[in-house]
């Protein structure tokens, strides 16, 4: 048994990353050996029915869709949930007041919300300055997603803000700042780390919910190509997308872990 | 030697902070407790007050109500004659473990307290600061980048470049390991020398209180009141193994030690 410290080569990341990769993609053929489309498909079918996906074009209009979705509902939330999560942070009573109802409605799975999303948005498109925003059917998706990104972004933020150390705040106030400037100079950058982290915990989850969101009378993205393949009995379409789901999820981690580095970088701290 | 330099002993110092039968309690979950008790100390402008006394005695509480972030329960303190409400940049506390923003550079650190002011200006102010500590080349660093000796450095530029007229020392050397808190005494030594501030630093190092101060209030335990005041009569730099500062070790482990039996 080995608990090495150092940090691992690049070659050695890639090497054994590529592995463990391949092992998988080896015992998913083993498993699935002589199916057809109808039942489990095994990779090479998947990767058949992923070209197809993507020379039709329909592929990267799902996940240009999904990704759309995902992007509205996250912002939403993260526009929503960061300011009030400083406020519940900074102000005692006020996270009295929401905290709460926050926890209480935090563990109800956007699943459940489905109904009601479809009773609620399902009838209006989303208009501004005369055009159309995003339609019906993306208002009750946008809304899952922003109901699964949402909490982990307030509870994160607030937390972060309550855990600012005191002699940061005492030292603004001894050089007489408040106010704004308190806010944008210290609160803000010793809560960012934290914060940071709470919006790549969001987008993981938001991402996860895309699926479900999909189901909702939507003819577009990637959980659509999952819920329509599967009742064309296309089960190497159903693979693909799931594929497709995991890669992007993938891309989206990675680039909220470069953003929070890059974040860190610049201040002169590092997670290391 | 700077012409700012105050002449010890010498000219007659007015009162620069007044502290009138100070009374703090806390409140807990198994009742109140008592910190300080009727504590009476007055600092003289320019000079240089170390508070010793027992770990836990309050003497840090007691340094916060001076400052403003903490207000006593009794009692009245007073600068210049003004009660304190409230912290003030005229009087800039300086943290036990250093208290300036990994998020900003040195020079923005030591601009922190600045406000707003044309670059240039400000450029000229804070280079200044960043000089008088030593740090010139280390402007655009990163406190992560640097050691704890220049860390406080840091601090102390930032809080020097506000012009305040008193510094607040909480235990500014606890976190240095003991060859830069040598090294780290002489330096406030020389600004405080420089720039003729009042200081008051709170310490458990009797040393490190003989070493810089002009005069030692020894504080009781909790709760606690002002035991003594010495006067500090050591031309500097001192020398603790010179018998005279032997003596005054002595005579305040002794005070502390009656202290501790009672």
């Amino acid at each position: 048994m080995s608990h090495s410290q150092a940090p691992a080569t690049w070659w050695r990341k890639f090497a054994l990353g590529s592995l463990g990769f391949v092992v998988t993609i080896a015992l998913w053929q083993v498993a699935t050996w002589g199916n057809d489309i109808t039942e489990v498909p095994g990779p090479w079918l998947t990767l058949q029915g992923l070209r197809e996906l993507a020379t039709d074009g329909v592929l990267w209009r799902n996940i240009a869709a999904s990704v759309f979705r995902v992007a509205w509902g996250f912002c939403l939330a993260a526009g929503i949930g960061i300011p009030l999560g400083v406020w519940m942070g900074w102000n005692r009573d006020v996270v009295l007041f929401f905290n709460p109802t926050i926890q209480m409605m935090r563990p109800i799975s956007p699943i459940a919300w489905i109904p009601f999303a479809v009773v609620i948005f399902g009838g209006a498109n989303f208009m501004l300055a005369g055009r159309i925003l995003f339609d019906a059917s993306d208002s009750s998706a946008i809304f899952l997603i922003f109901l699964a990104s949402f909490f982990p972004i307030v509870t994160a933020t607030t937390s972060a803000v309550r855990s600012i150390e005191l002699k940061y705040l005492r030292s603004a106030a001894n050089f007489g700042v408040t106010g704004l400037g308190l806010f944008r100079r210290v609160i803000l950058p010793a809560a960012l780390p934290q914060i940071l982290t709470g919006l790549r915990l969001a987008l993981g989850i938001a991402w996860v919910v895309i699926v479900a969101a999909e189901m909702l009378g939507v003819t577009s993205g990637l959980g659509f190509q999952v819920n329509d393949s599967r009742n064309n009995l296309r089960m190497d379409y159903v693979a693909a997308a799931m594929v497709v789901i995991g890669l992007v999820g993938l891309a989206l981690d990675m680039a909220m872990s470069n953003l929070e580095a890059s974040a860190l970088a610049r201040r002169g701290m590092s997670r290391r | 030697m700077s012409e700012a330099m105050p002449e010890p002993g010498k000219t007659p110092r007015r009162d620069k902070i007044t502290v009138e039968g100070v009374d703090k309690t806390f409140p807990t979950k198994k009742g109140e407790v008592h910190v300080l008790d009727g504590v009476n100390l007055t600092v003289r402008e320019g000079e240089f007050l170390a508070i010793v006394g027992p770990s836990g005695c309050g003497k840090s509480t007691l340094l916060n109500c001076m400052a403003g972030f903490e207000r006593a329960s009794g009692g009245s303190i007073q600068v210049d004659g003004e009660e304190v409400t409230r912290p003030d940049p005229k009087r800039v506390f300086v943290f036990q473990e250093t208290g300036i923003f990994p998020w900003y550079s040195v020079w923005d650190n030591v601009g922190f307290g600045l406000g707003q002011m044309p670059f240039e200006a400000k450029d000229e102010h804070v280079m200044k600061y960043i000089r008088l500590v030593g740090l010139e080349g280390f402007e655009r660093s990163f406190p992560s980048e640097l050691s704890g000796g220049m860390k406080q450095r840091v601090e102390f530029a930032r809080a020097l470049a506000v012009e305040p007229d008193v510094l607040f020392l909480d235990e500014p050397f606890g976190a240095l390991d003991a060859f830069t808190r040598i090294e780290m005494r002489r330096e406030i030594v020389r600004i405080w020398e420089k720039t003729g501030k009042t200081c008051i630093l709170v310490t458990h190092d009797v040393s490190e209180a003989l070493e810089l101060a002009d005069r030692v209030a020894i504080m009781t335990r909790r709760p606690a009141t002002v035991h003594s005041v010495l006067d500090v009569d050591m031309p500097r730099p001192r020398d603790s193994d010179d018998p005279p500062f032997r003596e005054m070790k002595d005579l305040i482990f002794q005070v502390l030690g009656v202290e501790r039996r009672v």
